[in-house]
Formats: structure tokens, C-alpha cells, sequence
């Protein structure tokens, strides 16, 4: 039955630790971000060799969306077009930009081309879950709670979408973080709509920031 | 043989593919190792980069990357050429 837009899940990615809903799930020090996002894949035994291709931002975001929504989205109860993404972040898809810039000076890398986009994450989310309703991708300095949670609500309650995987996904250099929530307006038995979980900027601001960062 | 599947495998990224799990004669995309657009235009570099060989016709590329001992006539064919 629809209910309040609330947060059914959480998801943060940062400071080489992995929390699901708040809690660390997984963490691994002193390694490379690299090496940091293949060992969460690895960790939680994924199967998708797609996932190789992709460059750090998508790794990071997909990984961030993949474990938010294990055992947290029922696709069952959506049509694809009913579930969203809409993410953020400051500096866009720069880090490969810079990549692809410096393999033009011999021959540029097609594989490095097709991510100078940031909205290439939002669309190896869509891929990997057959989500099929609005996305879009925003570039802001910093995180903007306030932002996210009118434009989803916007979304949510014009009937565009029934679900939505939003938040922020940012990297550059070996800085990064990721913090995506699933919001929802049904209510499929999973976590009661309390204060802590209903969609709201602060509520969104807590969990952005999960690892006190 | 061996060597270009080592390189195939290094160019498109394929980490959980290792050289012996590509047959001669497999076909490389879609029902084959999957691969797809991206894949093809690395593998257009990867002739370029190893080989100095440049496809002069992009028609010719679904026959050229059919297999691995496709692209293994091809190469031995245009360096043959270039000799």
C-alpha cells in the first residue's frame, strides 16, 4: 500500500569501508581504491564480467547501487519504468577524462571514451537491475541533501516513479565516497516508516554522512 | 596463437577470461565471448598498437574478428604484405 516516500536502504562507500543501512558490512585497509573496489567485488562473490570494462566511477557506483539493493528492492512489485536513478557528484566523469585526454596523444581508447560521461553509471545501473524510468545526473560542488530529496519527491509524487536509487557518487585522484539510498513508496514489509527512514533532507544528510565524512 | 588471446585478453579487460578458455575458432561476439561494439574498435587499436596494422576497410571487420585464427590470418597475411 502507498505510503510516505521513505528510505528503504542505505548504501555509503568510503574511507575503504563498505556500510549497508548504516552498518560497516566491509572493509579493507591500506589499499589502492582500485584494489579497494575489486576486493567489495570479490567480497560479495558478484558475478558480472562487465564490471572489469567499466572505469572507477562506475565501479563505484554500481557497486554502491549493487549492494543497496540486495535482499532491500523487490523488482517484483515494479515495472521497470516505475523504478528511477538520479545521482550527483562534483566532478562529474573527470577522473576518465583526464585518462582518455592522454591516450589521444597516441591512439585514443575507445573502451575510455565511452565513459567520459557521468550518466554512463546511472546507465550500468539501469543495465545490470532493467530499470527503465527516469534518470538524470547532476554536477554540484558538494553534496546538496536538500536538492535531491525535492527532486525525487517531485518525481515521486507526480507519479513518474514508484521507486528511486539517488544519493551522490564522486571521485577523483584517490578522494572519493559514495552515498546512495533507496527510496520508496511502498510499503513491501521491509522497514516500518519511522522518523529515522522517512524521506527527508536530514535524514538524507545522516546517512551522506554514515562514516563521519 | 596463444600470445594474441594473452593480448586480446589484456586490450578489452577480460579478467576472468584466461587465454586456453578461448578456442581457435570461437566465435568472439555475441553468442561467442560476448563481446560488443567497444570490444571491436579495441581490438581495431590493439592491431594498430602490436601490429602497425591499420583495417583499411571497416566492412571487412565482422569477417577479420570472427575468431581468434581469423585475426591471426589477418595479421600474418598484412604482415607478409609489409615485408
Amino acid at each position: 500500500m502507498p505510503i510516505k516516500p521513505h528510505i528503504s536502504a542505505s548504501c555509503v562507500i568510503s574511507n575503504n569501508t563498505v556500510y549497508k543501512n548504516g552498518i560497516a558490512v566491509f572493509e579493507k585497509r591500506e589499499t589502492i581504491l582500485q584494489e579497494f573496489l575489486l576486493s567489495i567485488y570479490q567480497h560479495f562473490e558478484i558475478k558480472y564480467p562487465r564490471f572489469y570494462k567499466m572505469d572507477s566511477l562506475s565501479k563505484l557506483g554500481w557497486l554502491a547501487a549493487e549492494i543497496l539493493l540486495k535482499d532491500s528492492l523487490e523488482t517484483a512489485i515494479y515495472q521497470p519504468v516505475d523504478i528511477g536513478v538520479i545521482l550527483t557528484n562534483a566532478n562529474s566523469s573527470l577522473e576518465t577524462d583526464i585518462k582518455y585526454f592522454q591516450t589521444t596523444k597516441d591512439i585514443a581508447s575507445p573502451a575510455l571514451f565511452v565513459y567520459t560521461l557521468p550518466n554512463i553509471m546511472t546507465g550500468e545501473i539501469c543495465i545490470r537491475h532493467n530499470f527503465k524510468g527516469e534518470n538524470a545526473f547532476f554536477i554540484a560542488e558538494k553534496f546538496e541533501a536538500g536538492f535531491i530529496q525535492q527532486y525525487v519527491n517531485n518525481l515521486i509524487n507526480n507519479n513518474t516513479l514508484q521507486a528511486c536509487i539517488c544519493g551522490w557518487v564522486e571521485l577523483l585522484g584517490d578522494q572519493y565516497k559514495a552515498a546512495l539510498v533507496l527510496v520508496e513508496i511502498k510499503d513491501h514489509g521491509g522497514m516500518p516508516a519511522n522518523p529515522t527512514n522517512i524521506f527527508t533532507k536530514e535524514n538524507l544528510l545522516n546517512i551522506y554522512h554514515t562514516d563521519n565524512g | 596463437m596463444s600470445d594474441l588471446k594473452t593480448q586480446i585478453i589484456a586490450q578489452l579487460n577480460l579478467q576472468d577470461v584466461k587465454p586456453e578458455d578461448i578456442g581457435d575458432d570461437q566465435p568472439l561476439f555475441v553468442d561467442g565471448l560476448g563481446l560488443d561494439s567497444i570490444d571491436a574498435l579495441e581490438l581495431i587499436v590493439l592491431l594498430q598498437q602490436n601490429y602497425k596494422i591499420k583495417l583499411s576497410n571497416a566492412e571487412d571487420g565482422p569477417k577479420v574478428f570472427r575468431s581468434v585464427r581469423t585475426i591471426a590470418e589477418y595479421i600474418t597475411e598484412h604482415q607478409n604484405q609489409a615485408a
